[in-house]
């Protein structure tokens, strides 16, 4: 008997039960079902699912992840022995060792937050009966790659019950939701713990430990792991050692996924290209994002902010670097994209996109806590996305009035008169 | 004066198995039967027994709301059975044929002299008035009232329907008597559109001609209504399908209700896809087991894959319908069906699906849903095949919350089930919304009227 068959027995054996949810979760996942279209609809359908559209969005974080893990290498080793003076891709980058603290520490963040987070899915599958949605599919994927590398496993653990069961499945699940829940689980980390997460230690994997060393009296020399943006906040944007190149391809410290804008803007291509996100957000993102830069540029040009002021560092940041360091570009690409908390009309996604990339600047320049826009921007415009939406199909009314207005409407009559009566105002 | 329509959004559903283009004349069927389903929201009173011979054109049953509005038998023979459901509401009429078919004669008149009250009582009488649909609500006409205008597809754009070029010809005198009759009943004007200039349609007179190109819904007459001449609400437009314009000419002419009809036997399963003459009512293994099946386990669609209704080998021809599909049924499980590569599917996006690759390339779908229904996810992926001034989306989830102000609002007046099929089809989650519309446009019905 084959598999085939056999799960098909089993499939039958839980059908009505309390775990078929459960069991049909994994029983989908390996063979699409044998499910035929219903009377009173199209008999055939299409070729996509939510599951291949979910799939391609993490093909598009495949390369991130595996470039985040080897870069988790990297700034361990170079924040004990120096920057490597001859950058070599293969011999300084792409190294065993590199990858090992990958493996040690991005890993177990990928493992716990698909762990922690299907166990919540299944557990709201099997009380409410319906079957396990793949929201959590990419949410599980984003969560790790935009998360500080010493996030501690139990914190975000925490987290990810929290963003699950209040970003979404209290709204009623995938699709539901208002909140991205991937950005949930990022504001809740952030806010709930805020001394760990913020300052220079948590982005570089070694810094805290190194730290708590030398509190306890072992003479070492400390490891800064700033990020670029951190420098900025600080006003210390002369002593960065990053040029634009390592910018630009990720060899930064920072949230675990977000370095490489290279590798983020394949994957937003892949994505444009598979018709699965929206370009007009990314677009649009891309261009607010690049507005508000040049008004925080023009207004260092103008002399109206000195290098005394707090805000300097970051307000004489060349405009377009912005979308290279930090998680803008990540954020543009993977999280303001995501459809169901996003704006759903094409004319409200120019909007939409357009404030998210202006307010990420924002937040940026003027944060003094925290010197990242991107996730409480997101979440922010998440909040008005419905508002812009709201405003974009009113005027598709407002059309359809006016045309209604200017109609001539035949009563209901039956006398053979055609008689012609002007429509009256709605 | 024409006005072209050029279609950019939609998408053309290639399928394996197109009718070649030669008629056969299928076999006389046994039983023809009438199929109350495809008269939404019509009650029937019935005016013959059990048991009753009826002629070709003699009365079956009325309206109950409107006695006036007559259904009339395809064929001479005797009503054998009356099937009824659940409180006894009638499903299906079905009468054995006649050796010898004898017709019903009826009234005609002089169109030219005719006025317009005379020419609807000659239509309601003679069984042809169902034939004309109105929207909103896409139901039979209620005769009561004046269209605003009167709208007819001649070209189809549906996968493996009916060419209407070609079940057409050689009807230009029946189209043109029912052209000119439906032409007094609107104060307004008599849209016709063509694909191409073969149409017999297209040297019709007292008509607006208009040229149709683009994708599928082009073809649809809701898509055409609204970019001609968009229903408001209050407002109502008439529509007509031709092969129906065909049996109303042909009463008009000569007085006799003729079922005949052309229409094409398609899909993959079929051995050899052809059209066939038969009548309305006929039972479908009389053309279907003459081309020939391919495989054990198929569906026999009733109209085209997209708007059809199931039915089987040993069901009937519908009322309205021109086209019969047969494809095979899809269910079986497929290893890894959500991540493998897809060429052999149809899909509106890239996400590893190659359709994309070869627009042209013909595909030979099956039944199977490919993915679970899902709650809307996905956002923006309607309004690529959707080329209404409507928002789709927005539309199907007022319908579903039953929020009256808003389906008024975002346009319920202007759309039948069949202007979402293509979105149903494309759909990511699955959502059944020809369904939903349907149910929307019957709140509606019944709440405002």
């Amino acid at each position: 008997m084959s598999l085939k068959s056999k799960l098909h027995e089993l499939k039958l054996k839980y059908q009505g039960k309390k775990m078929a949810p459960a069991f049909n979760a994994f029983h989908t996942f390996l063979f699409s079902p044998d499910e035929t279209t219903h009377a009173g609809g199209t008999h055939v359908k299409s070729a996509d699912d939510l599951k291949r559209t979910m799939n391609t969005v993490i093909m598009a974080l495949i390369p991130v992840l595996i470039f985040s893990m080897f870069n988790a290498g990297y700034q361990h080793y170079s924040a004990i022995n120096g920057f490597p003076a001859d950058f070599s891709l293969m011999n300084d980058f792409l190294t065993w060792d590199n990858f090992w603290i990958g493996i040690i520490k991005v890993l177990p963040l990928v493992v716990v937050s698909y762990a922690v987070g299907l166990i919540v899915e299944f557990i709201f599958a099997v009380i409410k009966g319906h079957e396990v949605e793949e929201g959590y599919l990419v949410t599980g994927m984003l969560v790790p790659l935009i998360v500080p590398i010493d996030t501690p496993l139990w914190m975000l653990s925490v987290a990810v019950v929290f963003g699950v069961v209040i970003g979404k499945e209290v709204f009623g699940g995938t699709g539901m939701n208002i909140l991205n829940p991937a950005l949930t689980i990022r504001a809740f980390l952030f806010f709930a713990y805020p001394t760990w997460m913020s300052g220079d230690k948590v982005w570089v994997y070694g810094a805290r430990e190194r730290s708590e060393e030398i509190l306890a009296g072992a003479n070492v020399d400390a490891i800064s792991g700033e990020t670029i943006l951190g420098y900025l906040a600080q006003n210390k944007g002369a002593e960065m050692t990053y040029s634009v190149s390592d910018m630009f391809f990720g060899f930064i410290p920072g949230s675990v996924g977000e370095t490489s804008a290279f590798l983020i803007l394949l994957g937003g291509l892949f994505l444009i290209f598979t018709k699965i996100a929206s370009w007009r957000i990314m677009v649009s993102a891309v261009i607010g994002s690049l507005v508000m830069g040049l008004i925080f540029n023009q207004v260092v040009d103008f002399g109206w902010v000195g290098e005394s002021s707090k805000f300097y560092g970051l307000m004489s940041f060349d405009f377009w670097k912005h979308l290279i360091v930090g998680g803008l570009a990540f954020g543009i690409v993977y999280m303001a994209t995501d459809p169901v908390t996003g704006s759903q009309t094409n004319k409200g996604k120019w909007y939409y996109g357009f404030f998210i990339g202006f307010i990420s600047v924002m937040i940026r320049v003027f944060n003094p806590a925290y010197p990242e826009g991107v996730f409480l921007a997101i979440l922010l415009m998440n909040v008005f996305a419905p508002t812009i939406d709201h405003y974009v199909v009113r005027g598709n009314i407002k059309r359809r009035m006016n045309r209604l207005k200017n109609a001539t409407i035949y009563p209901k009559d039956s006398d053979g008169k055609t008689e012609e009566l002007k429509a009256e105002t709605v | 004066m024409s006005k072209d329509i050029r279609i950019k959004k939609g998408l053309n559903i290639n399928l394996v198995g197109a009718a070649e283009q030669t008629t056969s004349k299928a076999v006389s069927s046994n039983v023809y039967a009438i199929q109350l389903s495809d008269f939404h929201g019509i009650t029937p009173k019935m005016m013959v027994k059990q048991g009753a011979e009826v002629k070709a054109g003699e009365p079956l049953f009325y309206n109950k709301n409107m006695e006036s509005m007559l259904f009339v038998s395809p064929v001479s023979g005797e009503l054998i059975e009356i099937e009824r459901g659940d409180r006894r509401r009638i499903l299906t009429l079905k009468i054995l044929a006649d050796k010898t078919q004898e017709s019903f004669s009826g009234d005609t008149l002089d169109v030219e002299k005719s006025s317009k009250e005379q020419l609807k009582a000659l239509l309601l009488k003679s069984g042809c008035w169902p034939f004309i649909k109105q929207r909103p609500y896409d139901v039979v006409a209620n005769p009561d009232t004046t269209p605003k205008s009167i709208f007819i597809s001649g070209y189809s754009s549906g996968p493996l329907q009916a060419d209407l070029d070609f079940v057409l010809q050689g009807k230009e005198k029946e189209l043109q008597a029912a052209i000119t009759v439906l032409g007094k009943l609107t104060p307004g004007k008599v849209h016709v559109s063509v694909g191409s200039s073969k149409s017999p349609l297209s040297s019709m007179t007292g008509v607006e001609l208009h040229n149709v190109s683009g994708p599928h819904p082009a073809g649809l007459v809701g898509t055409q209504i609204n970019k001609v001449d968009p229903i408001n609400k209050g407002e109502l437009v008439w529509t007509v399908t031709p092969q129906d314009l065909i049996i109303i000419g042909e009463y008009l002419l000569t007085g006799k209700f003729n079922a005949e009809r052309t229409i094409a036997l398609a899909g993959s399963s079929v051995k050899a896809p052809k059209y066939y003459t038969t009548k309305i009512g006929a039972e479908i293994s009389t053309f279907l087991y003459a081309s020939g099946v391919n495989e054990e386990n198929f569906r026999v669609i009733n109209g085209d894959v997209l708007t059809g209704s199931k039915s089987r080998p040993d069901g009937y021809l519908g009322y309205y319908n021109n086209t019969v599909t047969v494809i095979p049924e899809g269910d079986d499980y497929e290893l890894f069906g959500w991540n493998k590569p897809v060429f052999n599917k149809i899909s509106a996006t890239r996400a590893l699906t190659f359709s994309w690759m070869q627009p042209n390339k013909k595909y030979d779908l099956d039944t199977n849903t490919n993915g679970e229904h899902r709650a809307f996810v996905v956002t923006g992926q309607y309004e690529k095949v959707f080329p209404m001034d409507i928002f789709p989306m927005q539309l199907l989830k007022a319908c579903m919350v039953k929020d009256l102000d808003e389906m008024e609002q975002l346009g319920l007046y202007e759309v039948a089930p069949e202007d979402f099929s293509l979105t149903e089809f494309i759909c990511i989650s699955k959502q059944p919304h020809q369904k939903i519309i349907r149910e929307g446009l019957d709140l509606l019905q019944k709440e405002i009227g």
